[in-house]
């Protein structure tokens, strides 16, 4: 098939001096080298979020500590979160779909190559911008601050009579800069998928992973555009003498939430799709087993898009909607569940009568399977607007929202990234270090969010950089703590993997993991070309008719 | 109207999710020296809003409980079931693309779980948030501002700061408090769990919210909203007054501050500096609004929205330097001599 090689001029290959592979790295266009660059940047990314979340978890460990002053703590959980959201998970998500869209289509690259690597330094210069608010935050006025007016810095507070200087304005700049590379990279996506499919691929074979990067991506042009469009009527609010947002002047505070959460919520989809993608494509494979109900998972894909971007005032039920608003809105919320519930049963459905293989990418695989559905559950109960009225605003919302991202979508990468590295580096993750990191993980990771529910449940609001002894938050917040370590020990164990496997790992061939999907046809990792030959397929599991010619799967579809 | 809504009735067979709730949040409410806890736990309502929420949250709970248990036990049934074997090397299980049948079942299932849970919900949302205003109902308007509560009695004339006093509600005469929410500055959360979901308060952006509780106490919560530097220590206190105390106390705040010889060097110092720009003090020509009202200080168990008990070295040093007790309050350090610290300290402990 596809796998027989090009003779590549020889000048081409050889590895020059380090600067030459610097200078190709900097200035590569190809679709999976930018995936490479997307994938390490917010893994470096990741680190600094985690150094703020364990700064946060240690002022919290115990009540009236003292380690860090309330501007600190402020700027710490505003840091925190932009970082993860745009600069973590984002990014990571669409190295993934930058990696993985063109191998799977048996295309040449991306659409539009130089957009590509356009929207990545975007992307990353956005990162870098808002990082360099800690020097640069107070501009001329002397020391720098970062933005401390939390991750949707809520209108007034963003205005400049509550955020004088300029550290909310190196937040909205970078969030506005990576915002127009996600609206690239989402233009690149969709025009690869409709127009660069290899002969045969119809958009009814295209594997789960195409197709859910495909609803992700139009999601992200309606989503990201309303917070680009927000971002800029701020910068006008803050310089231009503009009053959208400026309450002092009969502006609205809420205007500011329905933009933001139009965006904000689609976005939580945006995050999961990708892994439902990622899970769509490693649950069948250790399970022997084809999808389960493949045109249905399709159509609850496109389903849950369309219903999520008429969600999104589930985050504001406590803003004082009337009774209609909340209840419309607890229905759409409510309604959400349906699509995303015959998912996880169509996954029960693929591992039913499989025979499942136990691998590190299959063990997060499951993990997400129980994570997500309890992230789920709690999502129902805070759509019951009433008892988010009680939830919302409380370390509840703080956990159930990790169970979606940290539960759901860390676990789902973590699936993917053990799944995908032979492909992308030629060598296998350490499966031992792999046991150590997911074990670990699960452990920390259940120790912290999953208690964190309780002190929401008992009055603890979020964003408090400290409580008052007394209330039963004390042990909890501590226990919380200790969690928070283990998980960042359990992500130093897999970072040490992936430095060490990729010198020490396991050399695997083309298809280490004897899959189905056109990404497994060529060498790992992938030539320059992806494909020496175009393929063709003629089902959904082309691997699969090859390896079985004798039961092809285009003969039942 | 309210008598009526006391009970819901979705709480019938519910008892043993919230059993479990209960147990578990009442065990963490309990501090180690044995005390119970100052009660801020929203399964422990004292009021019919607080109730109707915990009511339909157990209802909720059971529901999503049971789908937990089904669906967790099919993920660990299919796990451990059809785990691969040392016998089956090589060979591919059957290869099963889906049933229609199977998804229809799961897709109908669930929409009807949706519709039941919606119509619950619909009930409660209507039944707390269009509750009509009774005519007996205490009015206060409350405005959040930066690290405090400001609140207003329009009809009895009286103001006071973060330490809001409503009358207990008999449900054979209920007497509910209906708020009124607003904010001078950002956006901020009125959040007493055990009386109340949390409403925001939110500039031009009149929010309403009410509550009857049904025992006497003081419930805590504080501020849910995130508004700035100090948004962990705005506190918030409610006091729930049986009918004579409520009335005494009404009584006591509607006096003008009273006014002691004794104490007019403290007076002076207070009048002579900028405390009187943003503090009123009644019946004196101290009319601030920005800083708390002080007229009835001496009748409040704390002091910096709760951050701090009322004591006399707690007020003289939050005088003296705010944030050594709150940084990033906004109120200044004065920069008061020890002796016009010491009389102004005496002059605000008059103020009964």
């Amino acid at each position: 098939m596809a796998s027989d090689a090009i003779t590549v001029p020889v000048g081409q290959t050889e590895a020059g001096p380090w600067v030459d592979e610097l200078h190709q790295w900097l200035t590569t266009v190809d679709h999976k080298r930018l995936g490479i660059l997307y994938i390490v940047s917010s893994l470096l990314f990741l680190a600094v979020g985690g150094v703020e979340a364990l700064i946060i978890r240690i002022q919290l460990m115990h009540s009236h500590n003292n380690f860090v002053s309330p501007e600190v703590f402020n700027r710490m959980f505003t840091m925190h979160g932009t970082t993860m959201i745009f600069f973590v998970a984002m990014p990571v998500l669409f190295g993934f779909a930058n990696y993985l869209v063109p191998l799977m289509i048996g295309a040449r690259d991306m659409a539009f190559p130089r957009l590509n690597a356009f929207s990545f330094w975007l992307s990353f210069l956005g990162g870098l911008l808002l990082y360099f608010s800690f020097v640069g935050g107070s501009g001329l006025y002397g020391a720098g601050s970062a933005p401390d007016v939390g991750w949707w810095s809520y209108a007034p507070l963003g205005a400049r009579a509550f955020s004088p200087g300029h550290s909310s304005d190196y937040w909205t700049l970078a969030l506005l800069v990576s915002g127009f590379g996600s609206i690239g990279t989402a233009i690149n996506i969709i025009a690869t998928i409709l127009c660069l499919r290899c002969p045969g691929m119809k958009i009814s074979r295209m594997p789960l992973l195409v197709w859910m990067n495909l609803v992700m991506a139009g999601m992200v042009l309606l989503a990201i555009t309303p917070l680009s469009a927000a971002q800029i009527m701020l910068l006008i609010d803050r310089y231009l003498g503009g009053h959208f947002f400026d309450t002092q002047a009969g502006g609205s505070a809420v205007l500011w939430m329905h933009f933001f959460w139009i965006f904000g919520h689609p976005e939580v989809y945006i995050l999961i799709i990708p892994c439902f993608a990622f899970m769509s494509e490693i649950i069948p494979v250790f399970s022997r087993k084809p999808i389960f109900g493949y045109p249905v998972m399709v159509a609850a894909t496109v389903c849950i898009a369309f219903v999520s971007m008429s969600v999104w005032a589930h985050h504001m039920f406590t803003i004082g909607m009337n009774s209609y608003a909340n209840s419309f809105f607890t229905l759409t919320t409510m309604v959400v569940g349906i699509p995303t519930g015959i998912k996880i049963f169509n996954w029960i459905g693929t591992m039913w009568g499989g025979r499942i293989q136990f691998k590190t990418a299959m063990l997060f695989s499951i993990a997400f399977l129980f994570q997500f559905l309890i992230a789920g559950l709690t999502g129902i109960m805070m759509a019951a607007s009433p008892f988010d009225w009680q939830l919302s605003l409380s370390y509840f919302v703080v956990a159930h929202f990790h169970y979606v991202i940290v539960g759901g979508i860390l676990f789902a990468l973590f699936g993917a990234f053990y799944y995908w590295y032979p492909k992308m580096t030629g060598r296998m993750l350490s499966e031992r270090l792999g046991q150590w990191h997911f074990w670990l993980f699960l452990i920390g990771f259940h120790m912290t969010f999953d208690v964190m529910h309780i002190p929401g449940i008992l009055g603890m609001p979020r964003r408090i950089y400290t409580y008052e002894p007394g209330r039963g938050w004390d042990t909890l917040n501590f226990i919380i703590t200790i969690g928070a370590f283990i998980q960042a020990l359990a992500i130093l164990v897999f970072l040490t993997n992936l430095v060490i496997s990729y010198f020490k790992g396991a050399r695997v061939g083309n298809d280490p993991w004897d899959a189905w999907t056109l990404e497994w046809s060529t060498s790992s990792p992938p030539p320059a070309y992806n494909f020496a030959t175009v393929p063709t397929v003629a089902s959904r599991r082309p691997l699969w008719d090859l390896k079985h010619p004798e039961d092809p799967d285009s003969r039942y579809e | 109207m309210l008598a009526r809504r006391t009970k819901s009735n979705l709480c019938g067979g519910w008892q043993i999710v919230l059993l479990l709730f209960w147990s578990a949040s009442a065990l963490w409410a309990v501090e180690p020296d044995g005390t119970p806890g100052h009660g801020t736990n929203i399964f422990s309502p004292a009021s019919t809003p607080a109730k109707s929420i915990a009511d339909l949250s157990v209802f909720v709970l059971v529901i999503t409980g049971v789908i937990f248990v089904v669906v967790f036990a099919l993920i660990l049934y299919s796990v451990i079931k059809f785990r691969a074997r040392a016998t089956d090397a090589g060979s591919e299980p059957a290869q099963v693309y889906g049933s229609t049948q199977i998804e229809l079942a799961w897709t109908i299932i669930p929409i009807l779980i949706v519709v039941v849970l919606f119509l619950a919900t619909a009930r409660v949302i209507h039944a707390i948030q269009d509750a009509p205003e009774p005519a007996g109902a205490v009015e206060v308007t409350v405005i959040g501002h930066q690290y405090w509560w400001e609140f207003r009695y329009p009809k009895l004339g009286i103001v006071t700061a973060n330490e809001l006093h409503i009358p207990v509600s008999d449900p054979s005469h209920p007497t509910p408090t209906f708020l009124r929410l607003l904010s001078a500055d950002t956006d901020h959360s009125f959040w007493v769990p055990e009386l109340a979901g949390k409403t925001d308060l939110i500039p031009n952006h009149p929010n309403r919210m009410w509550m009857d509780p049904q025992h006497t106490g003081v419930f805590l919560g504080q501020c849910a909203q995130y508004c700035g530097t100090q948004h962990a220590k705005m506190l918030l206190r409610v006091s729930v007054d049986g009918p004579e105390d409520f009335a005494a106390w009404v009584r006591t705040q509607r006096r003008p501050a009273v006014e002691d010889a004794g104490a007019i060097a403290g007076r002076r110092v207070f009048e002579g500096n900028a405390c009187m720009n943003c503090h009123a003090v009644g019946g004196t020509p101290a009319d601030g609004r920005f800083g708390p009202d002080l007229t009835h200080l001496m009748s409040r168990a704390t002091i910096a929205a709760g951050a701090a008990e009322n004591t006399h070295d707690n007020l003289r040093l939050w005088i003296q330097n705010p944030s050594a007790i709150k940084p990033g309050s906004l109120m200044p350090a004065m920069k008061l001599s020890d002796a016009d610290l010491d009389a102004v300290v005496s002059y605000m402990e008059t103020l009964h």
